[in-house]
């Protein structure tokens, strides 16, 4: 689908805060789409982590706010560990998250969860979901 | 050196069997080393955000805890431990200014300078007990037993606290060359199990843990070595799932690399903990008598 760039679409404070939480320069990105074939999750994100870092560049908060990419995120490094520009891609995943969480919207509701389904879920997996997903 | 163990919340419940066997393994490799005895959660995941210091405050308690019983070095099981516990370390030994803020806001602690040695068991027995000791305490060589190493992320990512090359790791190859285990490589040994996905889209993890068992049977495999409990639970505690979803899965019985270690060196088999992994785990090594009783 096209994607308006204009003054009515870029989000100039978003993406300077972006820059800020993450402390990573998303213009250094040179789109060459290394980190969207190591992403593990490629076949289950909306847009590969190198079309997200575009966005960013391009301001487009909007667009990127309907998009699992960061949700779906495991923070596995192999993108950092690749990226030919240095960027430390998770952290950039981090800060979009936490626009979100920041802002006190969940990702996942901790009293909505079954206790079934989580009862032998190890320690880690709980802290570690819950950090990321929760405010 | 004087070794502060740090356990983790994990290992003192759900993977006992990581725990278990690794105290028998430093027991028969007569490593000395004390367990902290007062110890927090290290938070799971290392904060990724520049301007959030407050998750710091877990980890970095914890080594402050291992400073105060004269350690030099932080030992540790669990991969998201060691990774947390190292990353923090790290930033504390690196960045004055974080280090300061953090040192401040914990002003009934001493000031922490990140002059620990933080270490995963794997690079431990490595660097400082050495693959040719292992080889000599070996008591039964795994001779014939086709495992696969499993790094899953956090032990080699990202590269400033990797135990090894992050792209292409060898450490746990090397340790299971050590063990008289025939190593079988596959693509998937250093890929993503879903990890905490399982909390928030528990079927992407579960088709992530279906690939990589099912990439390490393809190659050969009839067992998986890890490290992580979450790993752990992704791949070896959802299988039923995975059977019962996944055309073709097969059941891959799967081994903290402790638990070899522990069989390896003819520790007695209730220490080896091999009742809380999968049955499939058991039945192999009988199958191959490492363990016959």
């Amino acid at each position: 689908m096209p994607q308006e760039i204009s003054d009515k679409t870029i989000n100039d404070r978003w993406r300077r805060r972006i820059m800020e939480i993450s402390g990573e320069n998303v213009y250094q990105c040179m789109q060459c789409g290394t980190c969207a074939a190591s992403c593990p999750m490629a076949d289950d994100i909306d847009a590969s982590p190198r079309k997200v870092m575009a966005l960013i560049q391009f301001g487009q908060a909007e667009a990127l706010d309907h998009l699992n990419t960061p949700w779906v995120c495991a923070s596995c490094h192999m993108c950092v560990v690749r990226c030919t520009r240095g960027i430390d891609l998770p952290r950039v995943m981090e800060a979009l998250r936490l626009t979100k969480l920041r802002d006190n919207v969940d990702h996942v509701e901790p009293s909505n969860l079954q206790p079934e389904e989580v009862v032998d879920l190890p320690q880690i997996a709980m802290v570690s979901g819950l950090r990321k997903f929760t405010s | 050196m004087k070794i502060s163990y740090y356990p983790g919340c994990t290992l003192k419940t759900k993977a006992r069997n990581l725990e278990d066997s690794a105290l028998a393994c430093l027991k028969a490799l007569d490593i000395e080393f004390e367990e902290l005895p007062r110890w927090n959660c290290c938070g799971a995941v290392y904060s990724l955000a520049d301007d959030d210091l407050i998750h710091l405050i877990a980890p970095v308690r914890d080594l402050i805890r291992a400073k105060e019983r004269g350690a030099d070095t932080v030992l540790t099981l669990c991969s998201m431990c060691y990774n947390t516990l190292a990353r923090a370390n790290k930033l504390m030994a690196e960045d004055e200014e974080k280090r300061g803020t953090i040192n401040q806001f914990m002003d009934e602690e001493p000031d922490y300078f990140g002059d620990l040695k933080v270490v995963h068991f794997l690079d431990f027995l490595r660097d400082d007990y050495g693959w040719d000791k292992v080889k000599e305490k070996v008591k039964v060589p795994l001779t014939g037993l086709k495992a696969a190493p499993y790094y899953g992320c956090t032990l080699t990512r990202p590269k400033e606290v990797a135990v090894d090359r992050p792209d292409k790791p060898t450490i746990l190859h090397d340790f299971l060359d050590a063990l008289g285990a025939t190593t079988v490589d596959f693509p998937s040994t250093i890929e993503c199990c879903g990890t905490y996905q399982v909390l928030g889209n528990p079927e992407v993890a579960l088709k992530r843990s279906q690939g990589i068992l099912s990439d390490a049977t393809l190659h050969g495999a009839e067992a998986l070595a890890l490290a992580c409990p979450l790993c752990d639970f992704n791949l070896g505690r959802r299988q039923d799932q995975m059977l019962e979803k996944f055309e073709g899965a097969t059941e891959v019985p799967i081994f903290y690399f402790t638990q070899l270690l522990a069989v390896a060196l003819g520790v007695a088999p209730d220490d080896c903990r091999l009742d809380l992994n999968r049955p499939s785990a058991l039945s192999l090594l009988k199958d191959k008598q490492f363990i016959t009783v």
